[in-house]
C-alpha cells in the first residue's frame, strides 16, 4: 500500500499544477484516420455517403422563400457554391450585436429571424442540419480558420477552460482522453483526437447526421456530467476552442463516423 | 418525398458487367423501440425494392426492421441494351418512391 500511496499523493501534487499537454500541429489527426476501411469508404463517396441525402435536402431549401417578406438563401447569398465557400471553415465567428462568437446554426436562425422574418429552426431539426450541412460542404478541403480576433479571445479561453476542467461522475475532463489518451481504446472504440472538421456529420451509432453540439452532449452524458440545453453559450466555447484546435486541418463535411 | 441517391454508370460496353449503388432517406423504425413515454414506436420500414432495366425486373429485395436507416443497397448487372432504369421502394404506411436513371450501351 505504501508506494501506491505514494504516487496517489504524488499525482495529487502534480494534479494542482500540471496542465494536459496540447498535442502539437504535426500530430493531430482527423478522426478519419481512426476509422476502419468500411467506414472510410462510407465517407469518400458522395454517392454512398448517407449524409448526402441531408446535402440535398439543404440545396432545395437555400432556394425556398421563407418568412413574411418571402425571401430565400439565395436571395440574399446568390449560388451557395461561390458564396459560402469556406465560411463553416470560419465559424464560429465572433457577432458583434450580440457581443460573442456564434456558430454556423446560429448563424443559419439569425438569418431567419432577422432577414427572412421567419421562425427560427429548431436545433437538431433535419431543416437545420440539412442547412448547414449545405453551407459545410462548400468548404470541403479548405483549411479550418478561426480568426485571430481579440474579441474571441476570452471566449475561446473559457472553452479551453471547460475542455481541461474535471466533470461529471466519473472526474473526467474531455482532455483526459483527446489530449493524453487518443489512439487508445475505451471499450472497443479508438478514442479519437476530438477535432470538430466534418459537422454536421453522419453518425452510423445515430443512423442521422448530428450537430458538433449533439456530439458534445453524448461525451458529457458519458463523462456522466450534466449536459447543457442546446444553444447554450458553454457549447459555442467549447466548438471555438474545438476548431481552433482544428485550424489548418481540412473541412471534411459532411464526414461520416462510426 | 423521399431522397434518393442512385449511382449507375451512364455508358457502358455491351455485356459488360455494372455495378448499381442506391441509397434513400427513411428512418426505419423498427417498432421495437419505446419513445419517452414508454409506448412502442409502431414499425415504419421500407419493405420492398425493386428495380427494373427496360421494364424487366432484374433485382428485388425485400427489407426488414434490422436494417438500418437510410438503407444502402448496391447490386450488379449486364448491360445489355441503352434504355432506363427504374428504381422503386415501397413500405410501411403507404411509402413509395420512384427514381430513374439513363444508361446508354455500346
Amino acid at each position: 500500500m505504501r508506494p501506491l500511496a505514494a504516487v496517489v499523493f504524488a499525482t495529487a501534487a502534480l494534479g494542482a499544477t500540471a496542465i494536459a499537454a496540447e498535442i502539437s500541429l504535426a500530430e493531430r489527426k482527423s478522426g478519419y484516420e481512426f476509422m476502419g476501411r468500411e467506414t472510410r469508404a462510407m465517407q469518400d463517396d458522395d454517392t454512398v455517403n448517407p449524409a448526402m441525402l441531408w446535402v440535398l435536402d439543404g440545396e432545395a431549401l437555400w432556394s425556398r422563400k421563407e418568412g413574411s417578406v418571402a425571401k430565400s438563401c439565395a436571395d440574399c447569398h446568390g449560388d451557395a457554391r461561390a458564396s459560402m465557400k469556406g465560411v463553416a471553415a470560419r465559424y464560429p465567428a465572433f457577432n458583434a450585436a450580440r457581443g460573442r462568437p456564434i456558430d454556423l446554426e446560429q448563424q443559419i436562425n439569425i438569418c431567419r429571424t432577422e432577414r427572412q422574418q421567419s421562425t427560427p429552426l429548431a436545433f437538431e431539426s433535419k431543416e437545420l442540419l440539412a442547412l448547414a450541412a449545405y453551407v459545410g460542404r462548400q468548404s470541403r478541403g479548405m483549411p479550418i480558420e478561426i480568426a485571430d480576433d481579440e474579441r474571441t479571445k476570452p471566449f475561446l479561453q473559457a472553452g479551453r477552460e471547460l475542455f481541461t476542467q474535471r466533470q461529471g461522475q466519473l472526474n473526467l475532463s474531455c482532455a483526459q482522453c483527446h489530449d493524453d489518451n487518443w489512439g487508445q481504446k475505451l471499450a472497443g472504440a479508438a478514442i479519437p483526437q476530438g477535432h470538430p472538421t466534418g459537422y454536421p456529420l453522419y453518425r452510423l451509432e445515430w443512423q442521422a447526421l448530428g450537430s458538433l453540439q449533439r456530439r458534445l452532449r453524448n461525451c458529457l452524458f458519458g463523462m456522466r456530467a450534466v449536459s447543457y440545453p442546446f444553444g447554450a453559450p458553454e457549447y459555442t466555447d467549447l466548438e471555438l476552442y474545438l476548431m481552433w484546435r482544428a485550424r489548418g486541418m481540412p473541412v471534411e463535411t459532411p464526414a461520416v463516423r462510426p | 418525398m423521399a431522397r434518393a441517391l442512385i449511382n449507375a454508370p451512364a455508358k457502358a460496353k455491351r455485356g459488360e458487367i455494372i455495378e448499381i449503388k442506391t441509397l434513400i432517406s427513411h428512418n426505419m423504425e423498427t417498432g421495437f423501440r419505446p419513445d419517452n413515454t414508454g409506448k412502442p414506436v409502431p414499425r415504419d420500414i421500407i419493405t420492398d425494392f425493386i428495380c427494373k432495366y427496360n421494364g424487366q425486373e432484374i433485382f428485388r429485395a425485400e427489407l426488414f426492421p434490422a436494417i438500418a436507416a437510410n438503407p444502402f443497397l448496391t447490386f450488379f448487372t449486364v448491360a445489355t441494351e441503352s434504355g432506363t432504369l427504374s428504381f422503386e421502394w415501397t413500405g410501411d404506411n403507404g411509402f413509395s418512391a420512384t427514381e430513374s436513371v439513363n444508361i446508354t450501351v455500346e
